[in-house]
């Protein structure tokens, strides 16, 4: 019957409206452009030396941290629920590549294969994290969840600290849970306990990195313009509602979740290859803070904000070495008054203000669209 | 329960022949129980008995009777605590019946629809959709089976443009899969393309295409009402249940919304159940009308019926002096009889059963 009656209803003035409200093509514009310059501009300073040693050294850190950005903005902008576990993903991802790189070492010859396999696989391992840990806390809402996450990051780590695994002469994958394996040289150790991967071959390079970052935001705008992803927001709107329009909750919350975890992972692996060893220490509370503070920084549900002020809290801190002292000290204070700006209304229209003077063309768009939404009110009224 | 009789003693104690107010006499009507104000302190189960039988078909229309009935609701009764909120809910809905559901504040008509939809579960009695029991349905599969709803206070997805509003409503029948919506396969451009169509054309029922793209939170009033309308319809439902859809609308937006929800009911040939304050709306377009007060039904009817209803009007607006003082006469007639009849104990203890007497 509905279909009858819609049949009869004309499109032709379709083209028009689908044109205008490409909100989602805007943000995807914005965020694959700044993925591009900041590549471009990265890129030609180091090979120009503009950019310094101990910076080029970030460049895969900061692709990675960028990613995981984007990727728990996911779960804290997109699902609207707090996660602090992150780094627990990415601990999982790292330490399953370190583990896949190495044993594929000898079959597989061509580095950007391995890695490709590596990634998959560690993509997959932590999603399987994820949906193990999302199954019971996702009927959890808000703190609850936000503690249970942050209990699982910890576990993950504590549980790393007693792994141990080591290659055989035969090329056998050996693995000890809280006792190290005996009759095993040091260079065959992949990871021995609280000590970590060591012996790890860098594969990482910026480019790999950066093409794991585009692959990342490439799947979160797209999940987010998405039958799913519509319900995953339409959900974090509003949960009754969207039960009574047939959503499951649960589900799509698992989604968001699980798909987080997978560009965890990914991330994670990347993480992993840049460094010939690595301890589960690094992926403790504070990593996961840091990943969250980057979201929170660049404003909840903004993905090219995350991603901004991942890169830039990865490099400063790097580019002012000298003031290492301060270093926390000036973190601390920059945050509080990011936060104050952004969240006291007085002083936000008073930057707003300032910034309208400054930008000319900006006042004259805000004044078009105004006076559009006046008259769609006069016509909707 | 002893107590709980003292305290009904004192209420009928209090003297309020000399007030007019028609507030005041409400108060006496929700202690006294002729018009089911007995919900509070009074246990019903076993004084109660049904008005209507729940298969009656004297309050369907005409046009749908010898099908199944779109909804078939049977002693509903739900407890909060200790509280009755609504006891033996009865009604009948035709296929493509507009139904209408009235009552004062706080009688009960949002948590009927919320036990229709098992946003709360039922602590007695049956709902029927469709022929089939919703035994054991949460809110999902209740709208699966094709019960869709509004809500009072308006509850839209804010954050989302109006178009997407609707596509989210679409998203059981946009057929891709995750893969095809994190990759963005040819099949989902597809689908998208198909299904941004469709929502266009339901925007279009309510004339607002050219509101697709504003943040659905950001609408005038009535606008995001028929948003709220629209993405019910989008999820294709048999059963169309409306909680105050003209609250807040002026005089001729609520016309056209009368007009509009017709249009939907003839042309989707669906049912419509509805709870609204606006009388005019009510009498303009329900078929059939049940009247609800303190979580009872008081009157079932045809618009015309209810209009002359005197339980209705007492409902809404107290009773009569007059009449209160007719009551009275007969209680006190009542009492003397008793006591001649050297029955006295049992008429002040409790209150004559006026059904006996009458």
């Amino acid at each position: 019957m509905a279909e009858r009656l819609l049949k009869n209803i004309s499109t032709r003035g379709l083209k028009k409206t689908a044109k205008k409200g490409m909100q989602y093509r805007k943000e995807a514009m914005i965020s694959y452009a700044i993925l591009f310059i900041g590549y471009a501009v990265l890129q030609i300073g180091a090979m120009t030396g503009i950019v310094g040693r101990n910076l080029q050294g970030q460049f895969v850190p900061i692709c990675v941290y960028v990613s995981l950005a984007i990727s728990l903005n996911l779960v804290v902008g997109i699902s609207g629920e707090l996660s602090l576990g992150h780094a627990g993903f990415m601990a999982v991802g790292a330490f399953t590549g370190i583990i896949v790189m190495r044993v594929l070492e000898q079959y597989i010859t061509i580095v950007p294969v391995r890695l490709i396999i590596a990634l998959l696989v560690a993509a997959f391992v932590a999603s399987i994290a994820g949906f193990i840990i999302g199954i019971p806390i996702l009927s959890l809402r808000g703190d609850y969840l936000a503690i249970v996450t942050l209990a699982f990051g910890e576990i993950v780590r504590n549980f790393m600290n007693v792994l141990h695994f080591a290659l055989d002469d035969k090329g056998h994958l050996k693995f000890a849970f809280n006792h190290t394996i005996e009759g095993i040289t040091n260079e065959q150790r992949i990871i021995t306990g609280a000590i970590g991967a060591t012996g790890v071959t860098k594969t990482a390079t910026f480019t790999y990195a950066m093409l794991l970052t585009a692959f990342t935001l490439f799947i979160v705008l797209n999940l987010k313009n998405s039958k799913q992803g519509r319900a995953i927001m339409a959900i974090r709107d509003n949960r009754i509602a969207g039960e009574s329009i047939g959503l499951d909750v649960k589900k799509y919350k698992l989604i968001a979740f699980v798909v987080s975890a997978a560009l965890a992972g990914m991330a994670g692996c990347m993480f992993g290859q840049n460094y010939s060893t690595l301890a589960p220490v690094k992926f403790n509370f504070n990593t996961s803070v840091l990943i969250l503070v980057f979201v929170v920084l660049g404003g909840i549900g903004n993905i090219w904000g995350g991603m901004i002020a991942a890169a830039l809290l990865t490099i400063l801190p790097e580019a002012f070495r000298q003031f290492a002292d301060y270093r926390m000290l000036t973190y601390a204070i920059v945050l509080i008054l990011v936060m104050i700006c952004t969240y006291n209304p007085a002083i936000k229209a008073r930057i707003q203000n300032i910034w309208k003077k400054i930008n000319p063309l900006k006042r004259k768009k805000d004044e078009g669209k105004k006076d559009k939404k006046k008259k769609s009110g006069k016509e909707a009224e | 329960m002893a107590d709980k009789k003292d305290k009904r003693d004192e209420f009928r104690d209090i003297d309020i022949s000399d007030s007019g107010h028609a507030y005041e006499n409400r108060q006496e009507i929700y202690y006294n129980d002729n018009v089911g104000g007995r919900a509070v302190f009074v246990d019903s189960k076993e004084q109660y008995e049904p008005d209507e039988p729940y298969n009656d078909e004297v309050f369907i229309p005409e046009k749908d009777r010898g099908k199944t009935p779109i909804l078939q609701v049977k002693n509903l009764g739900i407890d909060f605590g200790g509280l009755t909120a609504v006891d033996n809910f009865n009604l009948t809905l035709g296929r493509t019946e507009i139904g209408g559901l009235i009552g004062p504040n706080g009688a009960g008509k949002t948590t009927i629809f919320n036990m229709l939809t098992k946003v709360y579960e039922p602590t007695r009695g049956e709902i029927f959709f469709d022929g089939k029991s919703t035994k054991g349905m949460n809110t999902v599969d209740i709208n699966k089976a094709g019960m869709a709803r509004t809500f009072q206070n308006i509850r839209l997805f804010d954050n989302l443009t109006v178009e997407e509003n609707i596509k989210v409503a679409l998203h059981h029948t946009t057929n891709y899969g995750l893969i095809d919506g994190m990759l963005h396969t040819p099949k989902y451009r597809h689908e998208e393309f198909r299904i941004r169509k469709e929502a266009m054309k339901y925007l279009k029922i309510f004339g607002m295409t050219k509101t697709a793209d504003y943040k659905a939170g950001s609408l005038p009033y009535g606008a995001q009402r028929r948003l709220e309308i629209m993405r019910a319809l989008a999820t294709k439902p048999k059963l169309l249940l409306l909680d105050e859809p003209a609250a807040g609308m002026n005089p001729s937006e609520t016309t056209e919304l009368m007009d509009t929800i017709r249009e939907i009911r003839d042309r989707f040939q669906i049912a419509v159940f509805l709870i609204e304050h606006d009388m005019s709306l009510v009498m303009g377009i329900c078929e059939g009308i049940v009247v609800l007060n303190y979580g009872r039904v008081i009157a079932k009817g045809w618009p015309e019926e209810i209009q002359s209803n005197p339980k209705v009007i007492e409902a809404y607006l107290g009773k009569s002096r007059g009449k209160m003082k007719e009551e009275e006469e007969k209680e006190k007639a009542d009492i003397e009889k008793a006591f001649r009849k050297g029955r006295l104990e049992s008429a002040a203890s409790g209150k004559p059963d006026r059904k006996e007497s009458e």
